[in-house]
């Protein structure tokens, strides 16, 4: 199975990841190898197999509903590019 | 003193042959020496220095454990708080952890002293460290040719005596196969058996960090340091962690091995072949019994590895946005353009491709017939194994297809050098331990052997490894030129 050049930018958007234009072909010919690769799982028969998602089939563990983490939003915000009050700030988004 | 095992340099630090700052002094100029290595991307050596006078104050005054005073080094996968924590991107250049990933505070309240943060493939995702925005490093055993990977720093600075031991992750090898190119003993735990707070997340349900050593005696050691429950860590299994260095001197008479069939195929370089048979034939003399088994799903391991890992990638890795921290593009037009440009030039080639086909494997339309049939394999997997372990006690086999391959050799073939984790990859799927152990040299380069046990047996692997290594010595070689 192979990959066009057109689908590279629709899983690249879907992704929010900037590709340049240079290097859409190159990517489309790597990511059409690695589909290559996937589609040998077609070889074994796998009706009625229970997909496994996580080596310990455990359920998730519950806590008490109590308050653990103390405030940290000044040390967060101090690693952050661009913050003003306490906020994140990013471009505006609504006119 | 480099030349020495953590257990020697312990008992060094006791007996008041040096200081703990005497050898972490030692360490940090071998550090300047060798720099060419390429295998940190930060030295604390401020930090280190103070952390090995509190060290030496701890050994006096009687409270020190095993660790205490020792130098050693972290990957740069794991937050160290307000060091540098690069993950070996551009993405995290400008990162300074806010916090200690547990890994990070069990070792720092053992007393171990952290020389730096290790060089890896950019967010653990390569086979030969090359993928690293510092640049890739080289294995000492012979410059032009890669450590492995993702924990590539963390083998080639303990082949080269650049810390005592390190601290690596292993998410389909990461541990195991930089461990056997560079010659030393490196061991991926159960899933679930090391915390995976504060180590930066690649594919959740996979990651596992681990010891690197020069011994499996080091290991037991640094691992007993590492493992037990974590709250922080929502998979963290919740069972008393046995004492690793007990059980070394058990006997491996009646010990029964399995060697998966599957495992020596015409994939594997007859050099190899040759090698691993050899060391085989150790654990014979050393009584146990060797029998052949099959393990028929092994050969999907790759394609279900490659769907599996760049799906929980592409969701793990979608908190890289610009916004909260982290690399930011300059001057976005608007939310899209940010998230999308701080993205595409933050993270290298081949993160963007594992993103990109995780993201198309979980699409709609897609999901059922990759995700979930991986996941099925996955399934298969995971039951060779526990039919395998239920008839011997652990699997033998090689770690790697070949020794170490040059640096530039496969880079440019994504598909070529996922093909190089052919025996490492179905270990993750399955959740199991497996340890890598020096075990000869084809052509001056070392040969790792691979260990593989049943859940929570890594007592068990250390013990088959510490016992090997009493009756050979490939642990114990340097290197050339880093004697």
């Amino acid at each position: 199975m192979s990959l066009t050049a057109d689908d590279v930018n629709k899983i690249a958007h879907l992704a929010r990841l900037g590709i340049d234009n240079q290097d859409i072909e190159s990517y489309a010919k790597d990511l059409s190898g690695m589909l290559d690769l996937m589609t040998q799982m077609s070889e074994l028969n796998t009706d009625n197999v229970e997909p496994m998602a996580h080596p310990m089939d455990q359920a998730q563990r519950l806590r008490a509903d109590v308050v653990t983490e103390p405030n940290n939003r000044d040390k967060f915000q101090a690693i952050a590019p661009q913050v003003e009050a306490g906020l994140y700030l990013v471009p505006k988004v609504i006119e | 003193m480099h030349t020495k095992t953590l257990l020697e340099l312990a008992q060094g630090l006791r007996s008041g042959d040096f200081s703990s700052v005497e050898l972490t002094r030692s360490f940090l100029n071998r550090i300047k020496q060798y720099q060419n290595l390429n295998a940190y991307i930060t030295v604390t050596e401020e930090a280190a220095l103070q952390n090995a006078e509190a060290a030496d104050a701890r050994l006096a005054n009687g409270t020190a454990e095993m660790l205490t005073g020792i130098p050693i080094a972290q990957k740069d996968i794991f937050c160290t708080l307000g060091v540098k924590t690069t993950c070996g991107s551009k993405m995290l250049d400008n990162f300074t952890a806010p916090y200690n990933a547990t890994v990070v505070e069990k070792l720092n309240q053992a007393g171990a002293v952290m020389l730096g943060k290790l060089n890896m493939d950019e967010f653990a995702m390569g086979s030969s460290n090359e993928t690293s925005y510092y640049g890739a490093v080289k294995n000492p055993w012979n410059i032009n040719t890669v450590p492995g990977g993702s924990s590539g720093g963390s083998a080639a600075a303990v082949a080269a005596r650049l810390a005592v031991c390190a601290t690596g992750t292993d998410t389909g090898g990461s541990i195991r196969q930089p461990a056997a190119l560079c010659g030393i003993t490196g061991l991926k735990p159960t899933y679930g058996r090391v915390s995976r707070y504060g180590m930066i997340a690649y594919a959740s349900s996979l990651d596992q960090g681990g010891p690197m050593n020069r011994s499996a005696e080091d290991a037991a050691i640094l691992l007993q340091a590492m493992a037990g429950f974590d709250e922080k860590d929502s998979t963290s299994v919740d069972l008393p962690v046995p004492n690793y260095r007990a059980g070394l001197n058990n006997s491996l008479a009646g010990l029964k091995i399995g060697l998966p069939k599957e495992f020596f195929g015409e994939g594997l370089n007859g050099g190899m072949a040759a090698t691993l048979e050899t060391a085989i034939n150790e654990f014979s003399k050393l009584g146990a019994e060797i029998k052949e088994i099959s393990m028929p799903a092994l050969k999907l391991a790759i394609p279900a590895y490659y769907v599996i890992a760049p799906a929980e990638c592409s969701a793990n890795l979608s908190r890289f946005d610009g916004v909260r921290y982290g690399y930011r593009c300059e001057n976005p037009v608007d939310l899209t353009d940010l998230y999308t440009r701080s993205r595409g030039e933050g993270f290298g080639k081949e993160v963007k491709r594992r993103i990109l086909i995780g993201t198309y494997a979980l699409s709609a339309g897609y999901y059922d017939a990759y995700y979930i049939k991986a996941q099925k394999i996955r399934r298969l997997i995971s039951d060779d194994f526990k039919n395998a372990l239920s008839e011997v006690d652990v699997l033998m086999g090689p770690v790697t297809p070949t020794t170490a391959f040059g640096i530039g050799e496969k880079i440019d073939n994504p598909i070529e050098m996922y093909l190089s984790d052919i025996y490492t990859i179905a270990i993750n799927l399955a959740g199991v331990p497996a340890l890598s152990v020096p075990a000869g040299f084809v052509a001056g380069m070392p040969v790792g052997l691979q260990i593989i046990g049943n859940y929570f047996a890594e007592d068990k692997l250390l013990n088959i490894a510490h016992q090997y290594q009493q009756v050979t010595d490939w642990h114990l070689h340097t290197p050339k030129g880093f004697e």
